[in-house]
């Protein structure tokens, strides 16, 4: 983009040019002050969930981390006691069965939109799917609980679980409630399919058409195309876009709330009933019981923010490095 | 690999490149299925929930099986304590009520602070800030919304002691002003540099040039990313769940708990009534309508302006 910074020299006959003379400066200031609004919410985020958790902090520190009891009241078997461990088990599981079902998929739309799309089936494609991205993951929480539950039961839950599950105990069942880690990761994978797949498409299309050029005159077919030239070109573009997808499914609450069947137990089979920190949080902290089991749902909400911001850190410098071209040349 | 023998396994490699590009079309496929499943569920059974009731009357709860609604008198020949066979009624007014003030409430603070913010963005992309503001809407955008709504929840109602209608506009905000001000940001992008130019050329200041020709010529861009901010921020509800609570009236006070069409959605189709799910799918239906509908209207808008 030229220079449009350069300001005409004002006449000094002009009164008009004269009397908002000092106007490009209180203009520049004016939306400098709230283009830093944006950096200052970013801030109170991360200020009001730390100051937030400062209890919690205070009283198990980073072993709140990986302690294995979360039992926010007291009875007669367990004390009280806040351990993150439940809801960081099933945030990872469930994350990482989405991320193992969509990523793969994710990548293969991106590269079919990209490289082997028919011109005019290109843009209402990528339009198709990117609308998944804006669909409320309230309703995808209810498909998922009112329709794709039953089915997924039937097809999948109970046919794994009555063959594999015999032998390998966390395929194992009993599957009667059809909540569980296993569904919550499959719709999951569905919400971040556009996310993975858009930015794919967007690396794939920055790679420069040389690429494609060298490799298609050696005789290559037009997959060793994709798979020898332009995937490899913008691999970290493609692995920014997979942590992207990965962030969202960690920080994703309603859909996982309705489906994962909200238990704080831990158990080894996917198909039974878990929590992720983000159901956890929405469904404890409107009836918290005491001040340290908010703070610890509160510190939660402050481990998730400081996951999504480092994915967020490293997925966009990756896809930044990938988009903005090979090293010398200037796009 | 020589040439020769790139020659004696063309046949498999054929096959290779045949095979994995049909995966591609494969994996495409398998997106798009659910979600026309879905848009057609929603479609179907939230479009029969749909009646007069519906968009006119608040929560009422269910009638005890086994009597009309409307005389209040036993029915013959049904069994009592038959929950699918509880009668549907009342409606979801006070969800629309509380989604719209909530929503406009956020996008009235939003838009500024999007507009302009946008604006620094595109018109001054030489300063040392513009990444780093660049990487904190990425950041908002890209954060949990359940975290936004814990920030509400502590910033406000731990404060005040109290579930409220501003709260959940305040925690909005978070999420629709990262929207708006990338999108203001494209848009501005592509007012050709000669607008900006002969704006000047007539002797323009630049905030003139900019208020006066720049941010009109791409007003219908602004606008779009205006409903786009709102179309998410009536799909959210976990932040919504955790700073208005949901509501059974119709309440027109931000400062009390109010009701969303979201949390409704949710609140209901745990309900075990099927009455009440009936309610969940037509709450979605109205939420679904208004994401295609705001989705398609900026499709169509961003088409042509970029021809």
């Amino acid at each position: 983009m030229a220079d449009v910074k350069a300001v005409p020299r004002i006449t000094a006959s002009s009164r008009w040019a004269r009397r908002t003379r000092h106007g490009d400066v209180f203009f520049w200031l004016l939306t400098l002050f709230f283009a830093l609004v944006i950096i200052s919410l970013v801030v109170m985020v991360g200020v009001v969930t730390y100051n937030g958790s400062a209890e919690a902090r205070a009283a198990y520190g980073w072993t709140f981390l990986w302690g294995e009891e979360w039992n926010p009241v007291e009875t007669d078997l367990y004390p009280v006691s806040f351990g993150a461990w439940p809801a960081i088990r099933g945030t990872l599981l469930s994350s990482l069965i989405a991320l193992i079902l969509a990523a793969p998929t994710g990548v293969a739309i991106g590269i079919f939109l990209s490289e082997l799309c028919p011109l005019r089936l290109r843009q209402p494609l990528g339009f198709l799917v990117e609308l998944l991205a804006a669909i409320p993951s309230v309703i995808y929480g209810l498909w998922g609980v009112a329709v794709f539950a039953n089915w997924f039961n039937d097809w999948i839950a109970n046919p794994i679980a009555n063959t594999a599950g015999q032998f390998v105990p966390w395929l194992a069942g009993p599957v009667a409630v059809s909540r569980g880690l296993a569904i919550t990761g499959t719709i999951l994978a569905i919400m971040i399919l556009p996310t993975v797949s858009a930015i794919t498409r967007d690396v794939l299309q920055a790679v420069p058409n040389h690429q494609r050029e060298a490799m298609l005159s050696l005789g290559a077919t037009r997959w060793e195309v994709i798979w020898g030239a332009v995937v490899p070109y913008a691999r970290a573009g493609i692995v920014g876009g997979i942590m992207l997808g990965l962030g969202r499914a960690l920080g994703e609450t309603m859909a996982a709330t309705m489906l994962i069947g909200n238990s704080t137990r831990i158990e080894e089979s996917i198909f039974l009933p878990a929590t992720t920190a983000a159901a956890l949080i929405a469904s404890e902290l409107p009836n918290s019981v005491s001040l340290i089991h908010e703070s610890s749902l509160i510190a939660l909400a402050l481990a998730l923010f400081g996951i999504t911001l480092i994915l967020n850190l490293i997925a966009r410098y990756l896809v930044w490095q990938t988009a903005r071209g090979p090293a010398g040349e200037k796009v | 690999m020589s040439l020769e023998t790139n020659m004696l396994t063309y046949p498999r490699r054929s096959r290779v490149d045949r095979a994995l590009r049909g995966c591609t079309i494969i994996a495409t496929a398998i997106a798009i299925v659910p979600l026309v499943l879905i848009i057609t569920y929603v479609l179907i059974v939230g479009g029969a929930a749909l009646n007069w009731d519906f968009f006119t009357q608040t929560y009422r709860p269910p009638v005890p099986a086994g009597i009309d609604p409307r005389t209040g008198l036993p029915i013959e020949g049904m069994e009592e304590n038959d929950l699918s066979q509880v009668q549907a009624r009342g409606g979801v007014l006070h969800g629309i009520v509380g989604t719209l003030m909530v929503t406009i409430t956020a996008l009235l603070f939003s838009l500024p602070i999007g507009i302009l913010a946008g604006i620094f963005l595109a018109e001054y992309p030489d300063t040392p800030f513009n990444t780093f503001i660049r990487f904190c809407c990425d950041v908002l955008s890209g954060a949990p919304s359940i975290v936004i709504g814990v920030v509400g929840f502590t910033m406000i109602v731990r404060q005040t002691q109290t579930y409220s209608g501003i709260a959940g506009s305040i925690a909005l905000i978070f999420l629709m002003v990262p929207t708006i001000a990338r999108t203001t940001e494209e848009i501005l992008k592509l007012v050709p540099n000669a607008t900006r130019e002969a704006a000047m050329a007539m002797g323009a200041p630049m905030w003139y040039s900019t208020l006066t020709v720049v941010v009109p010529t791409a007003l219908t861009g602004i606008v779009t990313g205006a409903l786009l901010a709102f179309a998410r921020g009536a799909g959210e509800t976990a932040p919504l769940l955790l700073t208005i609570q949901g509501n059974s009236n119709l309440s027109f006070n931000m400062l009390a708990p109010m009701a969303a069409l979201p949390i409704l959605t949710y609140k209901y189709i745990e309900s075990p009534f099927p009455a009440e799910n009936q309610l969940a799918w037509g709450t979605a239906f109205v939420l679904m309508m208004l994401v295609l509908g705001v989705n398609l209207l900026v499709r169509i808008t961003t088409a042509r302006i970029k021809r």
